[in-house]
């Protein structure tokens, strides 16, 4: 029977299938962070379990640590406590840990990648929704809750129900100034912040063939603000070149049989989907947000619309309000007052030379503040290596160390209220860059033009 | 976990979409490294001002409505996987949360701490907030056997879906994790036989 890449993925893993379907799946990595493992080794401690499968365990503190002095012991109390708490039961526990000072440290799904853990044709878990940029290279990746952290500590395994599929095909050539974060945002515009839940999604047509990896991986870690439980994109050669090397990777006769493997996995011709849709790439322009979820977006020259679903008048009146924002505005002009630009979405070597790029012998507005975050401490040092930190500089941008940072705020990097940022991350939610912040999801280099001009301008124009 | 089998209370409506999970429990407070607790900052922003003080009109700062249920609008828990959600919502002492749709990740996390999400259709969840809004002190039954929802002092009641395996550990209070580390001996075997892509990295 013709499969699709998730299947043949999905059944290379099922070890075991109980009541109803629910298959026990086999997880071949399991990443860990500091702020949804704590009470998953406490689980193991009262059980008096072990980590089954230490080597298939990867451990990295991201979202809670400062993306300043990070030589120093961190100042918050809170913090610090969490992340001592992951050195110690990464070390109680024997789980290798690309801690603070580590110099593969970074955000979890940007080091995945970036040390050739993460390989095509398997199953991948973290206890973080945007795990789905695994998906990138042709692999089974979603975020799962604490209490699956524990049971894959426990079993390397999880309890789950395949999920219904769906195929999104992109066809044809990107306009000048439209990147892969342009593209998802369109398609989540379209599709709605709820119209992927219950889907995996695979990611198919000329247009993604033709993007770059790390453009790949922008696309698939936003699955989740579809509601899609993760999407993939079928391996290539662009995929094999990418994984070749690194220091995970399998070398030699091993890395010739991988790949031979790999070749095997992508959808047959004939396999079919629960659902499919098609979106023509040359009818995306560069994109910005004007509400409080990421469907809630639009093309940077369109006017703010009105709800779709007159239903749903009362929430979308509400996120609009929060925005300071209105119906038929339009946010070509718009002035800001911080730009982020870092995140799992958004914080690799090629979005930083877009960035350099850009902003090289320019400075950015005085009324903005302006941060760049790298997504690992690999980044960072390929970045000064480039001497792209000194561009930066000189542009007026503040170069950090590597962390979740700005996108989600549980450190010191957080917008205050009121305030305008226009933000490479993944969430425009309410509070999610601090309590009354107001984002503005666009493209690295959408967000660059906005430090540069202060406010919105459309980059496919400048 | 504790058993679900019926529930029957007031329920506290909450008509709005799309709400994400940053909204239940907000990121800086997810530093705690223990599950007690969150119910103290669940809706913290949309529950109180920045100085501490309550927002009045805020639905849980309303004391006409109390109960173990809370009745939201669809795709209710979207956004980030932090269980914390599930944990806060829990520790306030919801029991059980009725949307017309969910979020997966949150559907599963509830699953896992006995709160139960109950997936009802648009016209029900309309009629469930019209008994509220009507009268504050409307019951409604959760049946996890029968898979019902109803409301008391009428005749309306709607049979919801369930994966037959979480509810089976639902009713017994069993865990996912008994039934994986009962299968150990399965998964070493599995191991053995799928060698190849599956090599630990070190």
């Amino acid at each position: 029977m013709a499969k699709t890449l998730f299947d043949k993925i999905w059944d290379n893993h099922v070890v075991n299938t109980v009541e109803g379907g629910t298959a026990v799946l086999y997880i071949d990595r399991h990443f860990i962070h500091e702020v949804t493992s704590p009470q998953a080794f406490d689980g193991l401690a009262s059980r008096n379990i072990p980590v089954f499968r230490t080597a298939q365990t990867i451990a990295t503190a991201d979202h809670n640590v400062p993306t300043q002095n990070q030589h120093l012991p961190i100042s918050e109390p809170l913090s610090k406590f969490q992340v001592d708490k992951l050195i110690e039961n990464c070390d109680k526990y024997g789980v290798s840990l690309y801690g603070l000072g580590h110099p593969y440290q970074g955000i979890v799904h940007v080091i995945g990648p970036e040390l050739g853990i993460t390989q095509p044709g398997m199953t991948i878990v973290c206890g973080d929704s945007h795990t789905s940029t695994h998906g990138a290279f042709g692999c089974i990746a979603f975020g799962i809750g604490t209490s699956q952290v524990e049971q894959v500590l426990a079993s390397q395994c999880l309890l789950q129900l395949k999920p219904k599929q769906m195929r999104i095909n992109v066809e044809g050539t990107l306009h000048q100034g439209v990147t892969a974060k342009d593209v998802i945002l369109y398609i989540i515009s379209k599709l709605t912040t709820s119209g992927g839940t219950g889907y995996f999604v695979e990611y198919a047509g000329s247009t993604i063939r033709n993007l770059s990896m790390e453009g790949r991986m922008t696309i698939c870690n936003m699955s989740i603000e579809m509601g899609a439980k993760g999407g993939l994109i079928a391996p290539d050669e662009k995929t094999f070149d990418y994984v070749n090397g690194k220091k995970y990777a399998p070398k030699d006769a091993a890395f010739d049989q991988a790949v031979s493997y790999w070749k095997t996995l992508p959808t047959d011709e004939d396999a079919s989907f629960d659902v499919e849709f098609t979106f023509q790439a040359s009818d995306i322009m560069p994109m910005v947000t004007y509400g409080t979820n990421p469907g809630m977006g639009m093309g940077v020259r369109q006017s703010i619309p009105e709800p779709l679903d007159p239903a749903n008048r009362n929430s979308f009146d509400k996120s609009l309000s929060y925005m300071g924002l209105h119906a038929g505005e339009s946010l070509l002009g718009k002035e800001i007052q911080h730009v982020f630009i870092g995140s799992c979405t958004n914080s690799r070597m090629e979005d930083l030379r877009l960035v350099a790029d850009y902003v090289k012998g320019k400075q950015k507005a005085p009324h903005v503040k302006a941060m760049i975050v790298p997504g690992s401490k690999q980044v960072e040092a390929q970045v000064i290596s480039e001497g792209l930190d000194l561009v930066f500089k000189e542009a007026g941008f503040d170069f950090r160390e590597p962390g979740c940072s700005a996108c989600l705020g549980m450190n010191e990097d957080k917008i205050p209220a009121n305030e305008y940022c226009v933000s490479t991350s993944n969430r425009n939610f309410e509070g999610r860059q601090g309590p009354g912040a107001r984002t503005i999801l666009t493209s690295p280099l959408m967000a660059a033009a906005a430090a540069i001009n202060g406010k919105i301008i459309d980059v496919s124009l400048d | 976990m504790e058993k679900f089998t019926l529930l029957q209370s007031t329920a506290v409506p909450l008509p709005i979409e799309d709400i994400d999970t940053d909204q239940i429990i907000p990121a800086r407070f997810l530093k705690a490294t223990t599950r007690e607790g969150f119910g103290d900052n669940l809706f913290r922003d949309w529950r109180y001002h920045p100085d501490g003080s309550q927002k009045s009109d805020f639905i849980l700062n309303n004391p006409i409505y109390k109960g173990a249920i809370l009745v939201a609008g669809r795709n209710f828990g979207c956004g980030s996987s932090r269980e914390h959600a599930a944990w806060a919502i829990a520790d306030y002492g919801f029991k059980a949360v009725v949307s017309s749709f969910f979020a997966d990740i949150f559907k599963g996390n509830a699953l896992n701490n006995g709160l139960l999400p109950v997936t009802v259709s648009d016209s029900f969840l309309n009629k469930i907030f019209e008994a509220i809004e009507n009268d504050s002190n409307a019951v409604l039954e959760i049946n996890l056997e029968k898979q019902s929802i109803s409301i008391s002092n009428s005749s309306e009641v709607e049979y919801f879906e369930m994966d037959p395996y979480k509810k089976i550990c639902l009713l017994n209070g069993y865990d996912d994790i008994d039934f994986l580390l009962s299968q150990k001996a399965i998964i070493s075997t599995f191991e053995e036989n799928n060698r190849y892509p599956f090599n630990p990295i070190n």
